[in-house]
C-alpha cells in the first residue's frame, strides 16, 4: 500500500508540482528550441518520456548491481551518460528497422536527446533520493509525462506569439523565456498539492 | 590566433549565454546568490578550459562518426573530477548546487564549443577560447546572481561571508520582491538580459552602418 502512495505522490510531484521544467529547469534547451510548432513538440515530448523511462530502468540495474556492488558509486556520472548514450542509438536503429514513421518524424531530436539534462537529471535524482526499481521508472515516465505537458503547451501558445505586439529587442529568445516565466508562475500553483 | 577578439566575443559578441543562447538550465536553476553563481562559473570555465585542450589534441586521431561519443567521454572525466573536488573541498558549494555539478556533462556550452571550436582548432586557440567563453559565462551567471540576490532578497553576496547564506542587507527587508528568488525570476531575469543584449548589438550594428 504505502508503494502506491508513494507511486501517486512521485507522479503528481513530476507532472505538476515539481515539473522538471518549471521548478527544476531541467530540460530547458531542447523546450526552448523545438517548440515553435505543436507537432515538433509532441514528437519531441514522446521521445523524450520514452528515454527517460527506460534509461532510469537501465541505470537503476547498473547502479545497483555493477557500480554499488564494486564500489565505483564515484564513476556514476561516467557511466550514466554512456549508457543514456548507447540507449538512445540503439532506439534510433531500432525505430529506423521496425517503425519507419515514428522514426522520420523524431528525425534529428532522436540524437539531440542524449545531451537533453532531464534524461542524465532524473537518473541522478533517482539515485540521490533513493528510490527503488519500481519508483525509479515511475519518476522517469511522469518525469518525461511532465515534460510532455509543458512543451506542448508551451508551443501552442509560443503559435499565438506572432500575433502579439512587443518591442523589437525582445524578438526570438526573450519573449519566448517570459512566456515560460509566467508558465511556471501559474505552476507554481499546484505545489500545496496533496493527494489525501 | 587574435586574443583580444576571442576576449571580446567570449564576453560579449558572442557570449555563451546572451548570444549563443548555451546552457539556459544551469544559468536560471543556480542564480539565486552570489557564491553559487561564482562556484559555478569557475567550476565550468575550468571544465571548459581542460576539455577543450584534450579535445584539440586528439582531434586528428579521432574518427568523425564517433567524435560526440568521444567529446561526452572527455567531459564526463573531467566534470566527475571536479564533481569530486567539490565535494571534498568545498561541501557547502556541492550541497547547495546539488545535481547540476554533475549536469555539467550535458551542459550545452561545452559540448558546442568541442564541436565548433577545438575540434577544428589549435590547442592553444583552444585553451584561450575555454578560458575566454568561461568568462563570458561566469560573468553572466554572476549578472544573474547580482539582481536576483538583490532584488529578490534585498541583499548582496550571500554565502561569501561564511557558509550561511545570509548576504549583506542593503534594502530592508520588507521591500524585495521574493518571486524573483523562485523560479519565475530565473526565466524573467534572462528574457530581460537577452534582451537587452540583443538592443545593444542592435543598436552598435547600425551605428556600424550609418558610418
Amino acid at each position: 500500500m504505502d508503494q502506491i502512495y508513494e507511486i501517486l505522490a512521485i507522479s503528481l510531484g513530476a507532472i505538476l508540482a515539481n515539473n522538471f521544467i518549471f521548478s527544476q529547469f531541467l530540460g530547458c534547451c531542447p523546450f526552448l528550441g523545438v517548440s515553435k510548432k505543436v507537432d515538433t513538440a509532441v514528437g519531441m515530448g514522446i521521445a523524450v518520456t520514452f528515454v527517460m523511462g527506460l534509461a532510469s530502468a537501465v541505470c537503476y540495474v547498473v547502479n545497483r548491481f555493477v557500480l554499488t556492488r564494486f564500489g565505483l558509486e564515484y564513476m556514476q556520472t561516467v557511466a550514466f551518460i554512456l549508457v543514456i548514450a548507447a540507449l538512445v542509438q540503439f532506439i534510433e536503429m531500432f525505430l529506423q528497422k521496425s517503425m519507419p514513421s515514428l522514426y522520420t518524424a523524431l528525425g534529428v531530436y532522436l540524437p539531440l536527446i542524449t545531451t537533453n539534462c532531464a534524461v542524465l537529471g532524473v537518473v541522478l535524482l533517482n539515485v540521490q533520493n533513493n528510490y527503488n526499481f519500481i519508483s525509479s521508472v515511475v519518476y522517469g515516465i511522469t518525469g518525461g509525462l511532465g515534460f510532455l505537458l509543458a512543451i506542448v503547451l508551451f508551443a501552442s501558445i509560443r503559435e499565438r506569439l506572432v500575433f502579439a505586439d512587443y518591442p523589437k529587442c525582445w524578438d526570438g529568445f526573450p519573449i519566448a523565456l517570459v512566456t515560460a516565466g509566467l508558465m511556471a508562475l501559474a505552476f507554481m500553483g499546484f505545489s500545496g498539492l496533496k493527494i489525501w | 590566433m587574435n586574443l583580444k577578439k576571442q576576449f571580446m566575443e567570449g564576453l560579449l559578441t558572442q557570449n555563451p549565454v546572451l548570444v549563443q543562447v548555451l546552457g539556459m538550465c544551469s544559468t536560471m536553476a543556480i542564480t539565486t546568490s552570489f557564491f553559487n553563481g561564482l562556484g559555478m562559473g569557475v567550476a565550468v570555465t575550468i571544465i571548459l578550459t581542460l576539455s577543450n585542450v584534450i579535445i584539440s589534441a586528439i582531434r586528428k586521431i579521432v574518427p568523425d562518426k564517433i567524435r560526440i561519443a568521444m567529446f561526452i567521454v572527455v567531459i564526463a572525466g573531467f566534470v566527475t573530477c571536479v564533481d569530486l573536488l567539490i565535494q571534498a573541498f568545498v561541501p557547502a558549494l556541492a550541497s547547495s548546487l546539488g545535481v547540476f555539478i554533475p549536469l555539467i556533462v550535458v551542459n550545452c556550452i561545452i559540448l558546442g564549443r568541442a564541436e565548433s571550436f577545438s575540434y577544428k582548432n589549435g590547442v592553444a586557440a583552444s585553451f584561450f577560447d575555454g578560458i575566454f567563453q568561461g568568462i563570458g559565462y561566469t560573468a553572466v551567471l554572476l549578472v544573474m546572481c547580482i539582481i536576483r540576490e538583490f532584488l529578490g532578497a534585498g541583499t548582496f553576496g550571500g554565502g561569501l561571508l561564511g557558509v550561511e547564506q545570509k548576504g549583506i542587507q542593503i534594502l530592508p527587508s520588507q521591500f524585495p520582491i521574493g518571486v524573483l528568488k523562485l523560479p519565475v525570476g530565473g526565466f524573467l531575469v534572462l528574457a530581460a538580459l537577452i534582451a537587452a543584449m540583443q538592443w545593444a548589438l542592435a543598436k552598435s550594428k547600425n551605428k556600424e552602418e550609418s558610418k
